[in-house]
């Protein structure tokens, strides 16, 4: 009892380093997985660490999904954890730069993961180093409505004017073509990617990303005259700014709206409300500038070892742990997403099948909007293209701001 | 007394009036009653869109149950509970030290330190923001309960101090005197003569901080991050955001978070009027 | 006190000069370090670029020159106009419920208590119900207007109504506290020069105009007052119901300061420190009123 009581004494007056006291044999996760399948899976993950190596003990905090974009910033340099989950690409530059990440070159060198994790290998790769250890991964493209499309003799749209014919003809038949979200911004960020990687290609997106091209680059201009062909005629449902993505759901449910442009987790979404999987089909974005080859969005979730963890060498194991082939079979299954490992097995899913050929003949990956751009950029850029999707007459006016934010974000 | 009272009124006025004021109270209320009705309504009103309708059934504790369930909401209250108790002791504490001090003593920087604390507690709360989130991290209490509370004793001072020094004003100074002559130290003048005569002030400003406090969502977002000290404002919005369209979950839950200060409120209405009208009569 | 006269220390013969600075000292600091000088140090972190990990660089008032050239500055501006102006609508809406609610019936004193609810609520609360109220698809508002066969209105993410929309939520709380107000104020009003205002044949609007506003005074003034403060305090229903959106029409001062600062596309600590000091300006305009008429009344009050 009095010892328990010094403990407690001792905790009470540690407090405030309580993350740089953890004695080796404990480590500490931070992680953003708070709905219930991310959250789930990590616990699997947890559960299986401890099993492996009951030595260690794993402490996780885990936040809400929105906040923890905000607080990894803080915790980074106040209290860093020992894991911390984050994303690929160009999300985690600013990190890697600030020097709060730590290099986990090691870790994939001593666990052979640029053969096993091979096509994220590029994606977590910054200055020829290793910053982190993917897990997850999932597609993006259109969900439709199977069974509107057949009643209604509809194909699936291989090319632009293909695409707009099947909108044209959903509209004759009072249904709205697209269902889309806009309240939280980045679904918009699927769109304009789309449309870009359709119209210029993977390396124009990767250039504009990167701040190499101004926005209102004739290329860019297009884009967004492309983009009006479907904003115009009224082809996305109305209000969408008054909704989030899942409140957009219900319209493609109820079959207001036929056709979803988005990340695989939607899938669950639709089911939940109602949707049987017959209902539901997956195509591949079309083609617009013909020639150019397909890429695709597929964002990649990740953990990585902050460079002021108190207990590095347990972290390592833990991402050691989380690189092997079983352990992302396991996490991937209660995600209903594509693991990262190659000799990992897939969960058995419609979707995830054809989404897993996809991204495998994909011609590159690109992360997301919000990801591969700088976050003030991506701010900027999503309300720019959401006003677009509301007012498309203003382009010029955006395209010009979005070039003053450019100009600034990128010096 | 003004307007004319209604029953000096002609009949069919008052009769108007009668009907009237139950009526306007219930328009009034309506997004009261609507979140009241909806946090007893099954997912499948909510699934079937009938807000606004007569309920399919009383589902009343399960939604009640699934909020606690399948939610931190409890660790949420706790939080609430763990920063505006300390906020409200220590807020309150603290300004009787500087009330009693700038109501009774004549000093030259009295009335330039008393105008710091009125201003200070005008301010808008960004331009607080970014030293304070910064004072907090190098402290080590970033994201922690204690950290929240020293900004809130420290912010709620200025108001306290307001409040108090004005009451302490408005006492009697000749009890005081009459100690000084017989020899009581200044000490003891405060603890035992002042002190207990401001217990209706300690009442007011301590029912009026609590829902201040309590309501805060602000500084709980700059100062406060995950779950183990997330006050349940700022934890209902993260909640708002996992139950999207989950209105019935929603509602239940913002009944919950309004509890605490609704129930001060109708306990200690003479106080919390007191305490808010403050300077509204000369 | 058992001190022989010479004996007495130093602490006895100075205690009343020194005892309102022990009193005031835990306070005075507190009250400093958490308020007074980071007033100063947002000042000064607005003249430099700081990301809030890295090395801060000092660039005069560049980011003050950054914001002329703003839309997004501009927008919340204007819109805390809009506030400071439909707010204010509290302020006689109060007073008209007061005057409404100023009887002796039976249970009036609860029917007071729920009117003031409102107040007692979060505004995190009040914005939840107010979002849900202006779907367009189930909210109470799209329901209304179906019913008189109009399309709803989408008053959240539309750029022309989304403002109006959030300053009428936020009015339902800020109408309750300004009727508390006056509610305590009519309470206190003389009733003979009511009844000497009746004999003088004054009734209805006259009397209110010439009688009993007049003896209003001190709670009309701490209405307007609370009411400036919480328009340009404004942040929580921002925040809560739209998040500044769509494209940023609903921004105000305040949460487009947290936004740049702090939010998730933001962390730039020193644009929206220039933001804060904007804000800090404008609502030292109305402090520094406030205490001009304290001083005033402090000197007649001596």
């Amino acid at each position: 009892m009095k010892r328990k009581l010094t403990a407690v004494l001792a905790g009470a007056m540690l407090g405030c380093l309580s993350a740089a006291s953890a004695q080796s044999g404990e480590i500490v996760l931070n992680s953003d997985t708070s709905d219930p399948a991310p959250k789930a899976a990590m616990q699997a993950l947890i559960d299986g660490f401890q099993k492996a190596h009951p030595d260690v003990t794993v402490k996780w905090n885990n936040f809400d999904h929105e906040g923890y974009k905000t607080s990894i910033r803080n915790f980074l340099t106040a209290e860093p954890p020992d894991v911390a989950a984050w994303y690929a690409g160009n999300r985690m530059a600013p990190f890697v730069e600030a020097g709060l990440f730590e290099d986990v070159t090691s870790v994939w060198e001593n666990n052979n993961l640029d053969e096993t994790l091979k096509s994220a290998a590029a994606s977590m790769t910054i200055d020829g180093k290793k910053w982190g250890v993917p897990y997850t991964y999932y597609q993006w493209g259109i969900y439709y409505r199977q069974d509107i499309f057949d009643e209604l003799g509809l194909e699936v749209p291989k090319t632009w004017e293909e695409l707009k014919a099947v909108c044209a003809k959903l509209k004759e038949n009072d249904i709205t073509p697209f269902t889309i979200g806009t309240k939280t911004l980045w679904p918009t960020g699927g769109w304009f990617d789309y449309m870009n990687l359709r119209t210029n290609g993977y390396e124009f997106h990767m250039d504009l990303t990167a701040g190499k091209v101004p926005y209102n680059d004739p290329r860019v201009v297009e884009v967004f005259r492309l983009w009006a062909e479907l904003v115009e005629p009224g082809y996305y449902i109305d209000n969408h700014a008054a909704y989030d993505w899942q409140e957009a759901v219900p319209f493609f449910v109820r079959g207001a709206a036929a056709m979803y442009l988005m990340g695989n987790f939607a899938v669950d979404v639709m089911k939940n409300a109602g949707l049987k999987e017959d209902q539901l089909g997956f195509m591949q974005f079309p083609a617009i500038t013909p020639g150019i080859p397909m890429a695709e969005d597929a964002p990649t979730d990740t953990l990585h070892i902050p460079s002021n963890a108190p207990n590095k060498a347990d972290a390592k194991k833990f991402l050691a742990y989380l690189a092997r082939a079983e352990v992302q079979t396991e996490m991937n299954r209660i995600l209903g997403q594509l693991p990262v490992n190659s000799q990992s097995e897939r969960p058995d899913d419609k979707f995830l099948a054809q989404g897993f050929e996809m991204l495998s003949n994909a011609y590159a990956l690109a992360q997301f909007y919000d990801r591969d751009a700088p976050a003030a950029m991506a701010k900027a850029g999503m309300e720019g293209f959401q006003e677009f999707m509301v007012k498309p007459k203003n382009i010029d006016r955006i395209l010009k701001r979005l070039e003053k934010v450019r100009a600034r974000v990128y010096k | 007394m003004f307007p004319t009272p209604i029953a000096r009124a002609r009949p069919s006025v008052r009769t108007i009036y009668m009907f009237g004021l139950p009526v306007s109270l219930f328009i009034w209320l309506i997004p009261l009653l609507a979140v009241m009705l909806t946090s007893i309504r099954s997912a499948g009103d909510i699934a079937a869109g009938n807000y606004w309708g007569w309920p399919q059934g009383i589902f009343l504790v399960e939604n009640y149950m699934a909020v606690f369930q399948n939610s931190p909401i409890a660790a949420f209250i706790l939080n609430s509970f763990k920063v505006t108790i300390p906020t409200v002791i220590g807020a309150v504490a603290l300004s009787c030290l500087t009330g009693f001090a700038l109501g009774v003593y004549r000093f030259k920087a009295n009335l330039l330190i008393f105008f710091m604390f009125v201003a200070g507690n005008f301010v808008p709360f960004q331009i607080l923001m970014v030293p304070v989130r910064d004072l907090t991290l190098k402290m080590g209490m970033y994201d922690t309960v204690t950290g929240l509370v020293l900004f809130h004793i420290a912010f709620q001072t200025g108001f306290c101090t307001l409040f108090m020094r004005n009451f302490i004003r408005a006492l009697p100074k000749a009890l005081i005197e009459a100690a000084r002559v017989e020899g009581v130290s200044e000490l003891r003048i405060f603890w035992f003569i002042v002190l207990p005569l401001m217990r209706p002030a300690i009442a007011a400003l301590a029912v009026l901080i609590f829902t201040f406090i309590w309501n805060d969502y602000f500084w709980a977002t700059v100062l406060v991050q995950g779950e183990h000290a997330m006050p349940v404002t700022a934890g209902l919005y993260s909640l708002n955001g996992q139950w999207i369209a989950s209105w019935h979950l929603v509602s239940a839950g913002s009944i919950v978070a309004a509890l605490p200060p609704v129930a001060m409120f109708f306990l200690l209405q003479r106080h919390f009027i007191a305490g808010l009208t403050l300077g509204a009569v000369k | 006190m058992a001190d022989s006269i010479a004996g007495k220390s130093y602490w006895h013969q100075n205690q009343r000069r020194i005892a309102p600075w022990i009193f005031l000292a835990p306070g005075v600091f507190m009250f400093a370090v958490y308020v007074i000088i980071p007033i100063f140090q947002s000042m000064e972190i607005s003249l430099y670029d700081w990301d809030g990990i890295g090395e801060k660089t000092f660039i005069g008032i560049e980011n003050y020159i950054e914001l002329l050239d703003d839309e997004a500055f501009y927008t919340s501006l204007i819109n805390n106009l809009l506030w400071l102006l439909f707010y204010m609508l509290a302020v006689p809406a109060g007073l008209f419920m007061s005057l409404f609610l100023n009887q002796t019936v039976f249970g009036i004193r609860l029917v007071k208590s729920l009117f003031f609810f409102p107040f007692v609520i979060s505004q995190v609360v009040v914005g939840l119900v107010f979002a849900w109220f202006y779907d367009p698809t189930f909210g109470l508002l799209a329901l209304i207007f179906k019913t008189f066969g109009f399309q709803p209105l989408a008053v959240l993410a539309d750029e022309r109504y989304v403002t109006y929309g959030i300053i009428f939520a936020g009015l339902w709380p800020q109408t309750a506290y300004c009727m508390i107000l006056y509610l305590t104020g009519l309470n206190a009003v003389d009733p003979e020069q009511i009844e000497a205002g009746r004999l003088d044949g004054a009734k209805g609007w006259r009397m209110l105009w010439h009688v009993v506003l007049p003896q209003l005074r001190p709670a009309t003034f701490i209405a307007v007052v609370v009411t400036v403060i919480g328009a340009l305090r404004s942040f929580d229903l921002v925040s809560i119901m739209t998040d500044g959106g769509p494209y940023g029409s609903s921004r105000v001062l305040a949460y487009y300061m947290y936004e740049q600062a702090l939010s998730e596309y933001g962390f730039r600590m020193g644009y929206g420190a220039a933001i804060a000091v904007v804000l800090f300006v404008i609502m030292m305009v109305y402090i520094s009123g406030f205490l001009w008429s304290m001083y005033r009344q402090e000197r007649e009050g001596r």
